[in-house]
């Protein structure tokens, strides 16, 4: 047992002791070495000396808030950051995503859903600009060649469809917001103009997508953003 | 039967003394002071008796007793035996107050309320305060102290009772200036007479034992003190002291209902006009009435007489005599005065009437039908009339002038002009058509009888001697000569000038009847309209407003109201006219409003507290006390008409400001009672609908440890979804509850964005799958649908609660249907069910709080209809239910389809 590799850390900010206790046990099971805060200053600290690979952060914290943690987080750090959130909390989710979060959960949630999270923002923290390619399901895109397949079929895209396939690609498994997928497509003048987004998200699921009201790759996250599913 | 059944037990009466004598003292020690202080009045029939030296007796008697007792004014005169009685009593230190360039000493009623004594000794209570103090008279101070709980001791002599005071002044030739009302005698809780015979009296003054002033003072005094005066006075008060006890033993046998005198029925009337003499006859109704322990009435009747300003005055000063001795103040038009008097009398059943005898001339009787008082005796069967008499007045009546010089000399000037110009065109007709001068005659009696139409009593008459006159030298012969010569010359002559002067006479009276007529038909108007102006205004501003605008209107006077806050605190009230005039907000008339508020009692310019104030502040009474206070800036006296109407307005105002307060808090306390009744609801509901999932939850995860369970995969696996499905309903609870208040609080926020419909239709089917697993669930979903603004979040918690309502109401494997179509400019939402439905009753009210259908399981709040109508309204949609044709139910939501910005191409290839 010795010889086996460290375990991954992962830091939990939470004020709530159930949430923790949860997180705990769940983690645990799955692979994690565990360490809890319950308020937001600790949070920064033990983030800085205990380098985690992943952090669970709370929006809701009884000394600073959630988002101030993750603004003085990115300041040096670029660790994966899943926010956990009330529903009817959409503004602070975007605020959080937009601030850099890697993604979000609403509670209550299940421990499935944490981990496929987790998953998923682990790996896009590789720089996604280094690789050439990705593949999702059936899905491929080429990024040097500019080129998308579906099942070895080439698909002809928009210029606009495709840098928004692009940007979600690079990003794959992760929400971006709708204004960052705005401000990156369009300009961030463009940041309030929602209705674009619907209709080329529309036009690229019929292209992409078997049953376009039905997606498999390219999902809805309600009053959110989209993600291009990883898996 | 005997005189033993009318005649008070004794031995009742001592019992019940008792009784009384022993609560007093269980309630009065200890308790904090709100009960109204004691007065005590030291009566003695002059200077000189020992009033102060008894009272100082008795208050050092009480101070050994333990009690609080404090000297706020006594005059030793420098006596040293009465000063002796000073020593080891507290006494206040007097207040310094400026007056015409010499300092006063006063007596210091703030210093005193602030110190809050047990029993204070003031002495000489008719004294007249120095102007500027707050009330005018020393027994006004007395009695804010005996409101603020304070016991008093004070002195009196008996000819400043304002009843006996002209009585006095007969008597003995001294004029009396200072004078209590009688009614302080009355307040009195117990008055102690200090008598001494006028032998050993005129003793003490021989021995210089008795203060009799400086100088002139002093010589006067000594013709005061003789013997027959003496006697007099002491009889007086002795007099005064035996009434008062036979009304005590009166008062005390009634209360009691010991058997004896029955209440007085009497109700007494005192007819009152500008006289001197009226004076008295006030005085004498006053004593009538307290004998007789009746209330009484002052009535005043203006005739169509033309009045001065004297007369007018003489009138006021008599009823507000009158009313400061206690009676109510009646004034009445009417061109009859006994008429009036009578129908007064009958309106308030009077009877008894005062009446002063008559001064009038043998001429006048008999012109008016006989004397005032054989009219009134002729006319009132059952009421008995008092003649008082009026002949040895100290000073004479005023004569009225026959002729009042009111109007202007321009009106004169008109008059004898129009008059003059009629003489001379009538000469030169005369002359050119020869006429008879009887002729000339009528047509100036004419001119007489139109002038009169227009111009008042004293021109009309000018105008008349001024025709006869021209009659006389220009028409009658010998010409140019007031001698007449012809018997039948002269009788015409004389005839005319007598007609002229009734016909004057009469229309200027009947022009002053319609004047008067109309003043009072205005202050009807007036009150009419200001009643019904605030019964109209609805809210307190509004009131305030009105009233502000209307008195002032009415009175041209800057008028302010004042309203007080939780604390009490008086504020001017919102919504007034305009900003009122700067005198009435300054802090001086701000004081002279809170006390007229605190006393409820009007206090400012023409009352007796604080009168060099400004304003008069009025407070508003209701039977709940002063609600407030009318200041008004007076610029001129008010006439007791006007002062009425300012009375009938000020209360009309307060009813309508208690109206407005009452309904303000009665409109508060129906929200309080609905919100209180709403939580009620909710919390019964709630603590069910919360207790359920808990306890299943509790059950399961402590059934998971059990070592049996925990061995049987198949059971293990049941309570897992147990566990879950109980978790999920109370998320979907709270979201509710969340959904619910943000709504209720108006704090929900509309995050519409442009929104695919397919992607709302998806996640919420994903999200009620579980709920719907045995249920057949269809989604049809029109293609080609255009984006739609909404919230996603919240149209997702629509179709949620409609959905998870089908899965609960309808019978498992039933088709549950979620349809999106387009319908004209609309989005319609459907969803559809086979499950019972609901009653068609009940229909109408599917959409309210706390309402549930009855079939199914007993779970959810009821609130789920109710958030989704909330959230679609907020959605500029629409909302209804209905039962569908085959069974089941259909709710269909329907939202606009705003038409959508244009999505550049550009840079597509």
């Amino acid at each position: 047992m010795s010889d086996a590799p460290p375990r991954p850390i992962a830091l939990v900010i939470d004020d709530e002791l159930e949430i923790r206790r949860f997180l705990r046990v769940s983690l645990n099971a799955n692979g994690y070495d565990v360490h809890e805060v319950a308020t937001g200053a600790d949070g920064v600290t033990q983030a800085a000396m205990l380098r985690p690979e992943i952090i669970i952060l709370d929006i809701g914290l009884p000394d600073i808030s959630g988002l101030e943690v993750l603004l003085r987080l990115r300041e040096w750090s670029r660790v994966p950051v899943i926010a956990l959130s009330a529903r009817h909390g959409e503004s602070d989710k975007i605020a959080m995503l937009d601030a850099g979060a890697n993604d979000y959960l609403t509670k209550p949630f299940s421990v499935g859903e944490l981990m496929a999270r987790i998953r998923a923002a682990r790996r896009v923290t590789l720089p996604a600009s280094e690789a050439s390619s990705a593949q999702v399901g059936a899905l491929r895109i080429d990024f040097a060649a500019r080129a998308v397949t579906l099942n070895e079929t080439p698909i002809k895209l928009t210029k606009t469809e495709y840098a928004l396939l692009r940007m979600l690609a690079e990003n794959l498994g992760k929400v971006l917001t709708h204004r960052q997928l705005l401000r990156g497509i369009w300009g961030p003048e463009y940041e309030r103009e929602t209705h674009y987004l619907r209709v080329y998200v529309g036009q690229l699921r019929k292209k992409i997508e078997a049953d376009p009201d039905n997606p498999r790759y390219l999902v809805t996250e309600s009053g959110v953003g989209y993600r291009l599913r990883g898996e | 039967m005997t005189l033993q059944d009318e005649r008070p037990d004794p031995e009742a009466l001592l019992a019940i003394a008792n009784a009384e004598a022993a609560a007093d003292a269980l309630g009065s020690d200890g308790q904090p002071r709100r009960r109204p202080g004691r007065l005590k009045i030291f009566l003695g029939m002059c200077a000189g008796v020992g009033k102060t030296y008894t009272m100082l007796q008795d208050a050092r008697a009480r101070s050994a007793e333990g009690v609080d007792v404090l000297i706020g004014y006594v005059e030793t005169h420098g006596r040293p035996d009465t000063e002796a009685l000073l020593e080891g009593l507290q006494s206040l230190p007097r207040k310094q107050a400026p007056y015409r360039g010499v300092i006063v000493r006063e007596f210091d009623l703030d210093a005193a309320l602030a110190r809050l004594p047990a029993l204070i000794v003031v002495d000489e209570l008719p004294h007249s305060n120095a102007p500027g103090s707050r009330h005018p008279k020393r027994y006004q101070d007395v009695l804010e102290l005996l409101e603020a709980g304070i016991d008093v001791h004070t002195a009196l002599n008996v000819q400043h009772l304002e009843s006996r005071a002209d009585a006095v002044a007969q008597i003995t030739g001294v004029p009396v200036r200072e004078t209590v009302p009688d009614t302080i005698l009355e307040r009195a809780d117990e008055i102690e007479l200090i008598d001494l015979s006028p032998d050993e009296l005129l003793k003490r003054l021989a021995e210089g034992k008795v203060y009799l002033g400086e100088g002139r003072a002093s010589a006067a005094a000594n013709s005061f003190f003789r013997k027959g005066n003496l006697n007099a006075l002491r009889e007086m008060a002795l007099r005064v002291t035996a009434e008062r006890v036979d009304k005590q033993m009166r008062d005390y046998m009634r209360a009691k209902r010991i058997s004896g005198p029955w209440k007085s029925t009497d109700r007494l009337m005192v007819a009152v006009n500008d006289s001197a003499l009226s004076e008295r006859l006030v005085r004498h109704a006053r004593r009538l009435a307290y004998t007789l322990d009746a209330p009484w009435l002052a009535v005043h009747v203006e005739t169509a007489a033309a009045r001065g300003e004297r007369e007018r005055g003489g009138v006021e000063r008599n009823l507000a005599l009158a009313r400061e001795l206690g009676a109510e103040v009646v004034s009445t038009t009417d061109d009859d005065i006994a008429r009036g008097l009578l129908r007064v009398a009958q309106q308030h059943n009077v009877s008894q009437i005062v009446v002063g005898r008559p001064r009038e001339s043998a001429l006048r009787r008999f012109l008016g039908g006989g004397t005032l008082v054989a009219r009134l005796i002729d006319l009132s069967s059952k009421i008995d009339v008092h003649v008082v008499g009026g002949e040895d007045l100290g000073h004479a009546p005023t004569p009225r002038p026959i002729v009042q010089f009111h109007s202007t000399p321009a009106a004169y000037t008109q008059a004898l002009g129009i008059m003059l110009l009629v003489v001379m065109i009538g000469f030169g007709v005369f002359v050119g058509l020869d006429l008879d001068y009887q002729v000339m005659g009528l047509v100036f009696l004419f001119t007489v009888l139109l002038l009169s139409l227009r111009f008042a009593r004293g021109p009309v008459l000018a105008a008349t001697a001024l025709s006869a006159l021209g009659l006389d030298l220009l028409f009658i012969q010998p010409y140019l000569s007031l001698s007449i010569q012809q018997l039948s010359d002269f009788v015409l002559f004389g005839l005319y000038f007598g007609i002229a002067v009734v016909v004057g006479v009469l229309t200027t009276r009947l022009r002053n009847t319609a004047l008067l007529l109309r003043q009072r038909e205005a202050q009807v108007v007036a009150s009419f309209e200001f009643a019904s102006d605030m019964s109209g205004a609805v809210k307190l501003e509004d009131v305030c407003r009105v009233a502000t605008e209307r008195l002032s209107a009415l009175f041209d006077a800057p008028v302010q109201i004042l309203l007080p806050d939780i604390n009490r605190q008086l504020h001017v009230a919102l919504g007034q006219a305009g900003p009122a005039a700067g005198a009435l907000a300054e802090d001086r008339e701000l004081g002279v409003a809170t006390w007229a508020f605190e006393h409820a009692r009007p206090a400012g310019k023409q009352t007796d507290t604080l009168p060099t104030a400004i304003a008069q502040h009025m407070p508003m009474l209701t039977s709940n006390g002063a609600v407030g206070v009318i200041s008004i800036g007076l610029k001129d006296r008010l006439s007791t008409q006007q002062a009425d109407l300012l009375r009938a307005l000020v209360s009309q105002a307060a009813l309508a400001v208690e109206r407005e307060q009452l309904d303000e808090a009665s409109k508060q306390r129906s929200v309080i009672e609905e919100a209180e009744r709403l939580s009620k609801t909710l919390l019964s509901l709630i603590s069910h609908e919360l207790r359920t999932p808990i306890t299943a939850i509790t059950g399961a995860a402590s059934s998971l440890t059990e070592p049996d369970v925990d061995g049987d995969p198949a059971a293990r696996l049941a309570l897992h979804e147990s566990i879950q499905s109980s978790a999920a309903r109370l998320n979907q609870l709270i979201e509710n509850l969340l959904d619910m208040t943000r709504l209720e609080s108006g704090t929900l926020k509309l995050n519409a964005d442009w929104t695919d419909v397919s992607d709302l239709i998806r996640t919420v089917r994903e999200r009620v799958a579980g709920d719907l697993a045995e249920h057949e669930f269809i989604v049809d979903l029109e293609p080609g649908l255009p984006l739609v603004r909404m919230d996603v979040v919240l149209m997702e918690q629509v179709l949620n609660n409609l959905l998870r309502n089908a899965a609960l109401y309808t019978p498992k494997g039933t088709r549950v249907r979620l349809r999106a179509q387009r319908e004209g400019d609309e989005l319609v939402l459907a969803v559809m069910d086979r499950g019972p439905g609901i009653p068609i009753e009940e229909l109408p009210r599917a959409f309210e709080k706390f309402r549930r259908g009855e079939a199914g399981a007993s779970t959810g709040l009821g609130l789920g209809l109710s958030i989704c109508k909330g959230l679609v309204e907020a959605h500029r949609g629409s909302i209804a239910a209905d039962n569908r044709s085959g069974g089941g139910l259909r709710v269909v939501i329907r939202l606009p389809i705003d038409p959508m910005p244009k999505v550049p191409e550009g840079r597509d290839e």
